[in-house]
């Protein structure tokens, strides 16, 4: 595992996660369930720590995996947390629906 | 090069996997193709030598976020296609505005001269050992007020799914 990563340059992981951040976007704004709206911004937060473990092996430098793993720290956090939400609003409007929320727009 | 047939591998199931995420309809089918992608993810942190991070993703992701996902739609009962009918100029508006974002990316990428990695030094940033001694020495204060955050969420969590008592 030591000299593996020799012969990829890093902007094939910078497209990577250009590919996977945009997939994220799309799906949040393509599909109106809750659930998959965050399962969209996990992808979004996963696809910016593959693109700091990458830049952090190639500086040789190991803060950016430090903040990895802190953006993984506040990732949990913020599912725990959005997900009881998820199950109020589940249990006030009988639907994960977003559009059910419209009233939140004014 | 073994190495990059392993990139390539991993990088279309990550992406392909992804895609599946949003297109299927079933949210419980999206979950777990969610998960394939965490581990290709995680396959990638291998090929980076991160192997703390690598661990610590399957057992974080995998492990807690993926199953309290799984209860949820369990609890909520949405095993099934319920998502109603929603009219297509939104979907191809998500679409498009997707792909101008991913042009605007790899428009400001694509003058980047190739950086590689020429020989093995510094490969052990990521073993635990490394990691531990900076997070211990330098990052101590946000260790520990992470420990707070956790507390917060929690308590957060527990209140806000309470059932209200009248």
């Amino acid at each position: 595992m030591k000299d593996v990563i020799i012969g990829i340059p890093i902007q094939w992981y910078i497209y990577l996660s250009v590919t996977l951040f945009c997939i994220g976007v799309m799906g949040v704004l393509y599909r109106r369930n809750a659930i998959i709206i965050f399962m969209c911004v996990e992808m979004m937060l996963n696809a910016v720590n593959l693109l700091m473990v990458a830049f952090s092996r190639y500086l040789g430098d190991s803060s950016g995996q430090v903040f990895v793993f802190f953006v993984m720290v506040v990732a949990a956090a913020e599912v725990a947390v959005g997900l009881a939400i998820l199950m109020m609003i589940f249990r006030n409007t009988k639907s994960t629906d977003i559009d059910a929320l419209n009233k939140l727009k004014w | 090069m073994l190495s990059q047939y392993l990139f390539f591998f991993l990088s279309f199931v990550a992406v392909f996997s992804a895609l599946l995420v949003i297109i299927d309809k079933n949210p419980v089918h999206s979950v777990l193709y969610l998960i394939v992608t965490f581990f290709s993810i995680a396959g990638h942190y291998f090929l980076l030598n991160a192997q703390f991070l690598a661990a610590v993703h399957i057992i974080v992701y995998a492990g807690a976020i993926m199953v309290l996902f799984l209860y949820v739609i369990m609890m909520l009962n949405l095993n099934k296609e319920i998502e109603p009918h929603k009219k297509n100029i939104p979907k191809v508006i998500a679409v498009v505005s997707a792909c101008l974002l991913m042009m605007v990316f790899v428009a400001t990428l694509k003058g980047a001269e190739t950086t590689m990695l020429t020989s093995a030094k510094n490969s052990n940033v990521g073993l635990v050992e490394n990691l531990g001694k900076v997070l211990f020495n330098e990052y101590m204060l946000p260790f520990e007020l992470s420990s707070v955050l956790f507390l917060a969420g929690m308590v957060g969590a527990v209140f806000l799914s309470k059932k209200e008592i009248h």
